[in-house]
Order: structure tokens, then sequence, then C-alpha cells
């Protein structure tokens, strides 16, 4: 019996660093490649994983004024921060709105709402650019135009946050009213406190969606490579014919896009967990 | 069940809601004195007059700009949404210069102002309740509400309205609007070669519809169902595969005995934290003719040739669905775990002592649960794969593309991205507007049915 578990467990392990590697390998090879100066070997597709001789070439070209690397970081981070705080608040209100308080055209907006989410996003993609145009938040402008994007956006994504509020008893509510609290008390001083680790989970998904935006961004800013963020930059690199030397350049920027964003998830994971499990259960 | 009521009876319950509406409307009118009658003309004027400043101002307000938006400026772009307008920019028969219309703004300017026609009614028709409600508490001797109460009301009993205003305006503003004119685009030929404000475009029924359906020649038929088969597949594999490996590997991780359990888990998890564009734009590249796969495949002699992974259709797509799990899993494993851990251990005690082996236990409580528990969450998964955007287009755009498929589809791409290929590349909007409607037939057409057959929603305690 001991003899079979010690097999089994053995397989397990086994497979277990099998996936490891697997899992690990795109990371590594990001890092080492990155390390490959574009100077004196090459920038491009080569053949070997380790670089002949480690260098800072490519950190160095993002910061040389060569490239607005620093101003494209900047953007992204500005949009991330943005869309945080107001996405964030924006859908505590919603969920609040919609899991406590009871009025006319509930259920028909949620039932709306359900059907518009059923619309591919990409498709009004022009009509948003006219928009916001129309505006003055395209090319020069289109920081602020992502983030004014993001946020009208924010009130659908309301499912995982009035999930959790669901579950909080409703006698709290009553008790705080019968004390004198208003509606609006109730939600600051009472459901806000409580609620922190899926406030936390809202706001860690805000911030990390910009970093992954290209399509619109790209769409939006359009030309003007001032306003880029750094996914719509940096995959720039990988893409198109006229930067076929910068492979290095990308990786080296991506492992700077990655370390923060990294970091900053795997503090947060314990949330991040919570909020998944919590929403996909309930569904 | 409210849901299970007939179409018909409803916009039978429509229809008599509406007669019981107008009658209310004529019974507000007759019985109503000189301060409620007059605010069927101006709204507003009645509250004011009978003191409530706060609600009559406020919807004088309210209608006073719809008004000068629909006279100042919509109906002017409203008259034209039947043809979308009849000149284009030229020169007019006396050799002066036309500006000449633009079917872009006439449709977008016309449906909003066909909205906000709707909304000013509304706003006038909430106007004459509150003046119906004003009177009759006036003739019972009973006061109205204060100005303050009224002001105070939007921190109380309507907060809803104050938390939904900014988020539904948003919607209204940036979702609802630009679907509705994108509706209206599928019924038009806005594409290349119609491009507002240089030439015009009109509407043209259901010719789109047509072409997407009719295969053969220059029909879209023949593209559309071959993109549609592998969106479906993809979308199938994607969910289940990573359902079923990821449930694995996180059994395999809280195994008993098995140590480092947070280790294992960090591990996976960095995929979820590294932005996707950075991870999966390397992993495309990886697998590039000049990538590192076949680079150390050629070195260590297992090839002669390299593979051509993202140029053989076949190789492209199975290759993505693989790329998919080291994306998927990690998500799969982390809902898993938690949801393995629920599970009562004494079921799994009572069925060892009845002598179960691991496998007969998995297939006979843990998967039943799992099943159970994620049912909703799976349906959610297969919509979302369905229009899994970025996997498809970080890895190789929807690649290959071939001459057999039309409007510059690849044999990996998916509907949304064949939608986004049509907006960007060919600016062909007519297209792109009916494979949107597209995947939202697809989209509508499986959450309904598979919600309706959901165990954990016929039967919410079937698992207890």
């Amino acid at each position: 019996m001991t003899r079979k578990k010690h097999i089994s467990n053995a397989i397990v392990y086994i497979v277990l660093i099998v996936i490891s590697v697997i899992w690990l390998f795109p990371f590594v090879g990001l890092a080492l490649q990155s390390f490959r100066s574009y100077i004196s070997e090459f920038g491009g597709m080569v053949n070997y994983l380790i670089p002949k001789k480690f260098t800072l070439d490519s950190y160095k070209f993002l910061f040389s004024g060569e490239c607005q690397f620093p101003r494209w970081y900047m953007n992204t981070l500005i949009i991330a921060v943005a869309a945080t705080v107001f996405n964030t608040i924006i859908i505590i209100c919603v969920s609040y709105a919609l899991s406590r308080l009871r009025f006319k055209g509930r259920r028909a907006l949620m039932n709306i709402w359900l059907v518009l989410g059923m619309f591919p996003g990409f498709l009004t993609m022009i009509c948003l650019y006219f928009l916001l145009k129309m505006l003055g938040l395209t090319q020069s402008g289109a920081v602020p135009g992502l983030i004014l994007i993001s946020v009208a956006g924010a009130g659908m994504q309301y499912y995982v946050c009035k999930g959790y509020f669901d579950t909080l008893p409703k006698a709290l509510d009553e008790a705080a009213r019968i004390d004198g609290a208003n509606r609006a008390q109730i939600l600051l001083i009472m459901i806000v406190p409580l609620s922190k680790p899926i406030i936390i989970y809202t706001a860690l998904l805000a911030f990390m969606a910009p970093w992954c935006d290209f399509v619109f961004a790209s769409y939006v800013a359009f030309g003007y490579s001032a306003s880029y963020n750094v996914a719509v930059a940096l995959q720039q690199w990988v893409w198109t014919n006229d930067f076929q030397g910068y492979f290095t350049r990308f990786c080296a920027g991506g492992i700077l896009v990655a370390i923060p964003v990294t970091i900053l998830f795997m503090c947060l994971q314990k949330y991040y967990v919570e909020g998944v499990t919590g929403g996909s259960v309930k569904g | 069940m409210e849901e299970k009521k007939s179409i018909g009876s409803r916009i039978g319950a429509f229809f008599r809601w509406i007669g019981r509406d107008l009658a209310d409307i004529g019974i507000t009118f007759a019985r109503g004195d000189w301060k409620t009658r007059i605010s069927f003309l101006v709204v507003g004027l009645g509250q004011i007059l009978r003191g409530q400043y706060v609600r009559g101002i406020s919807v004088l307000c309210l209608a006073a700009a719809m008004l000068f938006y629909i006279f100042g400026f919509g109906l002017s772009y409203l008259k034209d949404i039947l043809t979308l307008g009849t000149q284009g920019r030229g020169f007019n028969p006396d050799g002066t210069i036309s500006l000449g219309d633009n079917s872009f703004l006439i449709l977008l300017y016309g449906i909003l102002t066909i909205i906000v026609i709707l909304a000013l009614v509304l706003v006038w028709r909430i106007n004459l309740r509150q003046n119906r409600e004003a009177q009759e508490l006036l003739a019972q001797g009973k006061a109205l509400p204060s100005n303050r109460k009224d002001l105070y009301s939007v921190l109380d009993r309507n907060f809803d309205k104050t938390l939904l205003a900014l988020p539904v305006l948003g919607i209204f503003v940036f979702t609802v609007l630009p679907i509705i004119f994108m509706i209206c685009v599928a019924f038009t030929n806005y594409d290349y070669n119609h491009q507002a404000p240089a030439k015009l475009f009109t509407w043209v029924g259901l010719e789109n519809f047509r072409n997407i359906f009719s295969i053969g020649g220059e029909g879209y038929g023949g593209t559309f169902f071959t993109v549609l088969a592998w969106t479906l597949i993809w979308a199938f594999f994607a969910t289940f595969l990573n359902y079923f490996l990821g449930m694995a590997v996180a059994i395999m991780i809280n195994k008993k005995g098995i140590r480092f359990k947070k280790l294992w888990r960090t591990i996976l998890v960095m995929t979820i934290a590294v932005p996707q564009f950075v991870s999966l734009l390397y992993i495309g590249k990886m697998f590039a003719s000049d990538g590192l796969v076949n680079a150390y495949l050629l070195k260590w002699g297992l090839i002669q040739k390299a593979i051509p992974f993202w140029t053989n259709p076949t190789y492209a797509r199975i290759l993505i669905i693989v790329i998919n799990l080291w994306i998927g899993i990690p998500y799969m494993m982390l809902i898993a775990t938690g949801l393995l851990m629920n599970i009562p251990e004494d079921l799994y005690e009572s069925a060892r002592i009845d002598g179960a082996n691991s496998f007969q236990m998995f297939f006979k409580i843990t998967l039943p649960y799992m099943l159970f528990v994620t049912g909703p969450f799976l349906l959610t998964q297969f919509i979302g794969n369905l229009n899994n955007f970025n996997v498809i287009f970080l890895l190789n755009q929807g690649r290959p593309q071939s001459m057999n498929l039309k409007g510059g589809a690849g044999y990996t791409d998916l509907l949304v991205t064949w939608l986004y290929k049509m907006t960007i590349n060919d600016t062909d909007y007519k297209m792109a507007a009916v494979i949107g409607i597209m995947v939202f037939i697809v989209t509508a057409v499986i959450s309904l049915v598979v919600y309706n057959f959901l165990p954990s929603v016929k039967d919410e305690e079937g698992f207890q």
C-alpha cells in the first residue's frame, strides 16, 4: 500500500515538474533573449536561446530617447490608474443599486445589459471612434479617450460584485435603517468596508486590462505615437516588417511591463482567487 | 414563471398597458386643475406653481434641453433618415462647392433624435404623474413633500437613480447608441466605396444578409460557414479541454502527500499575472518558421525542414488550441481548487469503505459535483471563447489566409477576429456589422438553449 502510494506520488511529482518547466519556459526565454545585444549580436530572431554575451543594450535603448518607451509606459499607467479608480466606483454603485435597492425597471435593466453584452465589443469600433473624435479625444487625446471608453462601459461588469453584495445579510441594512442611516450612508459606511476583498478584485481587474489593450488603443491613437500605450507600441515591433531587428527590444519592454504587473498580481492573488471562484459558482 | 409567457400574450399586455396609460393621461387632464393642465403644455410649470421648485425646475430643464436638441439640431438630420442623404460632396449646378450630406451623421444623429423624442415623451409623462400626485395630495388636505425632502431623496428613496444615472448614461452613449447604429449599418451599403462624407451610402435592405448566406460566386457564404464552424470547434475544445485538464492539475496539486503546493500553484498563476500581449506574442514567435522551436528541432536533427506551424491551417488550429491550454489550465486550476475543497470529505470516506478506487470516486463524486456547480461557469467560458480575440489575434492574427476565403479571413479566424479585420483592413463596415449581428445571434441562441438545460438552474437544491 505505501509502496503504491510512493509510486503514484512520484508520478505526480514528475508530471508537476514537467508542467512547471513548460509553464515557465516562455518567461525564461523572454528574459534570456532580452539580454541579447541588438548591436553586437542580432536583434531579430536567432536559432539559440542563451545569448552569447549578456548585455543591457535592449534596455538602454528603451530609455535612450530613440523611442518613446517611458512616455508609452506613463500613458498605460495613467489609463490603468484612472480606470481602476473610476471603474471600481462605478461598479460598486451599480452593484449596490442592483443588489440592495428595489426599484421599477430593475429586472428590465439587468436583462437589457445582459443582451447588450452578447454583442461583440469590436462591432461598434468605428462608431466609438467617431464619437471620441467629436469630443477631440483621438490621436493626441487618445489617453483620456481610452479612459472615457473604459469608464463608460464599466457599469455592465457588475456581476461578480453584485453576487458578493447579495451574500451580505439584509438584516444589516435594516438595522442601520432603524438607526436612521440613509441608503447612501449604508453603502459608504457599511457595505464598502465589508466588501474589501471584492473591491480589491474589481480594482485589480480594472488595473490589469489596459496593459493588454492593443486593439482599440491602436485604432484611437492611430499614427500618433506619443499617445500609444505599451501594448500598441510593442506589438508593432513584433509584427511590422519595418522593425525586423527589434525582437530583443520587444523582449526587454515586455519584461519591464510584466514585472510590476506580475508583482502586484501576486501580492493580491488571494483576492483574485476569491473573486474568480465566487464569480464562477454563481455564474 | 414570468419568462414562460408567450410572445403573443406579452404583445397583448403591452398594448393593454399603452391603452391604460392613454386613458390615465385623459383622466389626468379631465380632472386636473389649471396648474395640472398647464403642465401638459409647459413641462414642470405646475410643480413650480405649487412650490415644488426642485421637481419643476429639473423636469423643465430636461425637457428644454431635449427640445433644444430636437429642433435646433436633430430634426435636420432626422428628415433625411429614409434616404441617408441625396447630395454628395461636389459642385452645385451653379458651380459653387457643396459640402453635401453626410450619411454617417444623418444615421447617427437621426437615431439619437428618435431616442431623444421618446425620452421627451417619458419626461412629459413623469411630469403629468407628478402633477396628478401633487393635486391629489392637496385635495386630501395633505402637505406636499418639501423641496428639502426632494433633494434629500436622491440619497435615500431615490438613491438608485443617483447611483445608476452616470453608468446608464455612459452605457447609453458608448454602447447602446453605437450598437443601434451598427445594426442599422448592416442594412446599408456602407463600405470602402461608400465612405462618408465623400460618398454617400444608403439603405439596401437585406442585401448584406443575402450575401453572407449565399454560397458560391461572390457570396460570403462559404467563408462565413467555414469561420463559424471553426469558431464553434475552437470554443468547444478551448472550454472543455481546459476544464478537464485544469481540474486534473488541481487534483494533482491537492493530492495528499504532495508537497510545495503553493509553489506549483504560483508557477501556474504566472500566466494569469503576465499581460497576455507579452506572453502570447512571445509564444507566437517561438513557433514561427524561424522561431526557437523550429531552430532547436533542426539543430538536433529531429526534422529536416522547418515545420510550418502557422502557415498550415491544420497545424495552426491544433497549435492554437494547445497553446490556449497554457492560458486556460491555471485559471481552471484556481477555480477547481476552491471547489474541490468544498466537497464533503465523508463522501469520499464512505466510498472508500465501500471499496471504490480513485477513478470510481472521481467519476461518481468529483465530476458530477463539479459539473453541477460549474454549469453556468462553463456556459460563460464557452461564450467567452467564442469571442476570444486575444489568443487568436496575438498568436497568429487568424492566419493562414487563403484565396478560398473571402473578406480577408484566415483559417484560424474566429467571427470576432474576422469582424475586426473587416473593420480595419477592408473598411467593409456593412459586412462587419452583419457578422456582429451573427455573433450576437449565435451567442444568444447558445445561452438560451444551454441555460434552460442546466441542472443547477432547473433544480437549485439538487446537490445537497
